[in-house]
């Protein structure tokens, strides 16, 4: 009652749909041709490091990190350079890639060998070796997560294993069939990093991972497993932290402010399979869900394989008309289905017309279910009038840039209003005026 | 499948249930049991009042909204919910010609001249009422008295009657007494202020801090707490009036102090003003301050501090 009278804001109670929870992942077949942007991260570019012609093999560089933000990129498969083009990705944006036509044979790189970790600085040049990113969706490099301003002001290592995105269940499956990989990942950034202590949080929607991870971690009081209650968006970065630690991280700030390091369960697991086998990030789990998909399964996909053939391999049905990549809640939907599967993607949905098809929005009754939805507890409606006045100083005053667009607020709004795009919009008015003022 | 047209749209891509009809609907619903009892306890009559209040205000909206080409939005059910609210605010005996003045008040003046739902300033129905009180008091005060009940109170309603409350509590459940249509029953009100509650398509802070602060200042001004609540229009304001979302504050913290605030004023109408209309004027005059309340209630965000 006390915390409510400081925020209303309390998240939604998404439906779950998290039917392929108990479906192992299956192996897709390997795809006539991958594609791999050079773009596949947050931050600068990746430069080609193959030409038309030049033979790869599963686990060669065919992209070197453009920068210090950044990650490089591996084939998934060993075969031939068709091209080096640029493609359409699956935001809509163009990225140069390179076109990789596999072999069949599938002959690992040699040059991919267990890494020698014994520092902190050892671990940061494995991890950029095996380019790795966050891949709960955000596609910030990991090396540069690791490498905070001030290591020692880092207490605790949060791993997301929330997942509060109807449908997808990839990360419970990582709990599931990796937790050996998830442990060593676990345990080695831990050490190298000099952490302390280690809280997992899971939503209660994933009882075997959360059993199987308390008994694991039982014997170390180091770790703990904080079960999460099933409430959209417990995953968001911020909001995991004050549910798991009880801390907030400062407007403007990152999580290295309230002493914490937040990894998805699949990004800390992949770290665990390099440092074991010295395979890069090549291959990645999806979901693939939706009701216009015959048989919803978990699928291990080879980066860079179109979308279209991992949906044909699920039996995509004639009716779809959106797909998604990631999940109903932030998934961006995919103009072109022949744009490919990059490293951060968990999750490919389709719908059918029914589905697909949004309400046409009426009126704000001014019900303020926004505001007591907001995980952040930002006052949507009222950001909304400011943005509408133009007025940046009082967008300002209600702090939209801490907006991370969840879709909470459109996700409750009975007149079906789009608030989320409406606070994506403001938020750039706020820059604007802000990066105007400095001039 | 290359050649199908997807649709690209942007996150989130599902919607809650929820609606702005099915909350309407709601409110409807939740109005029933007090139709109800009204109707068994004043007759047949209540029926056609009803029946007037909401044909004319869905009638007045869509008239205003083809006059000034705009769409016209009666689908989503909001003013039927004034025309019920305004039905539960009016004497069965009140002249129809008189309900479709209040009506015309509460949809074209209170809300379409402001832009319609959403933007009215004050409730549209507790506007209708409150211009009817001042117009016609005299018709607005004509209580029926229950043909059922042949020992019903003598003068007007029991919170003007100066009767021990303890001593009528059934009575004042049941609703036989004088008063207007939808306010004598107390439980009917009960049950449809549960039932909205129930569906979370109300908080339970507003009618739970308006009802608890009129019971603490009757209990510590020595004035009868059983009337005070279950007699008037305290449980029909409380439930259905000052819950409008529009008119109401967002936040949980503002609620409260909203219905306090409502709580407050009502009370110091009803023993120490001279008129009768205690809930109305609360509401009306905490209603002009919830832009206000908004400003001073808002939720502080998470991290809502400026890092240095």
């Amino acid at each position: 009652m006390l915390s409510k009278w400081k925020r209303s804001a309390l998240g939604a109670n998404v439906p779950h749909d998290k039917q392929t929870a108990n479906m192992a992942t299956v192996t897709m077949p390997l795809p006539e041709k991958i594609i791999l942007p050079m773009q596949q991260h947050i931050g600068a570019p990746c430069a080609p490091a193959v030409k038309k012609g030049d033979t790869v093999l599963v686990g060669s560089v065919v992209g070197t990190a453009g920068g210090f933000v950044g990650a490089a990129i591996h084939s998934g498969v060993s075969g031939t350079v068709e091209a080096v083009d640029s493609v359409l990705m699956s935001n809509g944006r163009k990225a140069p890639a390179v076109v990789i036509r596999p072999d069949g044979k599938q002959t690992p790189d040699p040059a991919c060998v267990p890494p020698q970790v014994t520092d902190h600085a050892s671990l940061i040049e494995a991890v950029r070796a095996c380019g790795l990113v966050g891949l709960g969706g955000a596609g910030f490099p990991t090396a540069v997560k690791l490498s905070p301003k001030d290591l020692s002001a880092i207490d605790t290592l949060v791993i997301n294993g929330a997942e509060c995105e109807p449908y997808i269940t990839s990360d419970n499956r990582e709990f599931l069939e990796c937790s050996e990989s998830v442990m060593r990942g676990i345990a080695a950034v831990k050490q190298h990093l000099g952490i302390q202590k280690v809280v997992i949080g899971i939503e209660r929607n994933k009882p075997e991972a959360i059993d199987l991870m308390f008994s694991l971690v039982k014997n170390d009081p180091d770790y703990s497993v904080k079960p999460l209650e099933c409430r959209y968006p417990q995953g968001a970065e911020k909001v995991l932290i004050e549910k798991t630690t009880g801390r907030e991280v400062p407007r403007g700030g990152l999580p290295a402010d309230a002493g914490v390091i937040v990894m998805n369960v699949t990004t800390v697991s992949t770290l665990g399979k390099y440092l074991a086998t010295g395979m890069p990030l090549v291959k990645k789990r999806l979901t693939v869900d939706g009701d216009a998909i015959a048989s919803p399964k978990n699928v291990e996909v080879i980066i860079g394989t179109p979308i279209a053939d991992v949906l044909e391999f699920c039996g995509v049905k004639d009716n779809v008309s959106k797909i998604l990549m990631g999940g109903p809640m932030m998934g961006t939907a995919v103009a072109d289905p022949a744009s490919p599967v990059i490293k951060q993607n968990n999750a490919l949905v389709a719908f059918g017309p029914a589905l697909a098809s949004m309400p046409a929005p009426g009126p704000c009754i001014r019900c303020g279910s926004c505001i007591n939805a907001c995980p952040m507890g930002l006052s949507p409606v009222e950001i909304a009038g400011a943005f509408n006045r133009g007025d940046a100083e009082a967008l300002d005053a209600l702090m939209v840039d801490l907006c991370m667009g969840c879709g909470t607020c459109s996700f409750v709004c009975p007149a079906k209003r789009p608030v989320t795009q409406t606070m994506n919009l403001a938020k750039g008015v706020l820059m604007k005026a802000k990066n105007g003022g400095k001039k | 499948m290359e050649a199908k047209k997807l649709i690209v749209s942007a996150s989130p891509h599902i919607n809650a249930r929820a609606t702005t009809r099915s909350i309407m609907l709601n409110v409807c619903v939740a109005l029933l049991p007090a139709l109800a009892a009204g109707t068994l306890i004043f007759g047949a009559r209540v029926l056609l009042v009803a029946g007037v209040t909401v044909a004319s205000c869905v009638g007045f909206e869509a008239l205003y909204c083809v006059l000034m080409k705009k769409p016209v939005p009666v689908g989503d059910f909001s003013a039927v919910v004034t025309g019920l609210i305004l039905a539960m605010n009016l004497p069965a005996t009140i002249p129809l010609w008189i309900a479709i003045i209040g009506a015309f008040v509460a949809i074209v003046v209170a809300k379409q001249l402001f832009g319609g739902l959403g933007f009215n300033f004050a409730n549209p129905a507790l506007l209708g009422r409150i211009v009817l009180f001042i117009g016609f008091a005299g018709r607005m005060t004509a209580y029926a008295f229950p043909a059922t009940d042949v020992d019903a109170l003598a003068s007007a309603t029991p919170l003007a009657a100066g009767v021990r409350g303890l001593d009528i509590l059934p009575k004042l459940l049941v609703g036989a007494h004088g008063g207007v249509i939808g306010e004598t029953c107390a439980a009917a009100l009960i049950v449809g202020g549960l039932y909205l509650i129930v569906t979370k398509t109300i908080s339970a802070a507003i009618p739970l801090s308006y009802i608890g602060t009129v019971a603490a200042l009757s209990l510590v001004l020595g004035q009868d707490v059983v009337l005070q609540l279950f007699s008037g229009g305290l449980l029909l304001g409380a439930f259905f009036m000052a819950t409008d979302y529009v008119t109401s504050p967002f936040t949980f913290k503002g609620r409260v102090v909203y219905g306090v605030c409502l709580g407050v004023i009502t009370c110091l109408i009803r023993f120490y003003g001279n008129m009768a209309e205690g809930v109305s004027f609360a509401l009306l005059l905490m209603n002009l301050t919830v832009p206000y309340l908004n400003d001073l209630t808002r939720q502080k965000p998470l991290g809502g501090v400026k890092s240095k």
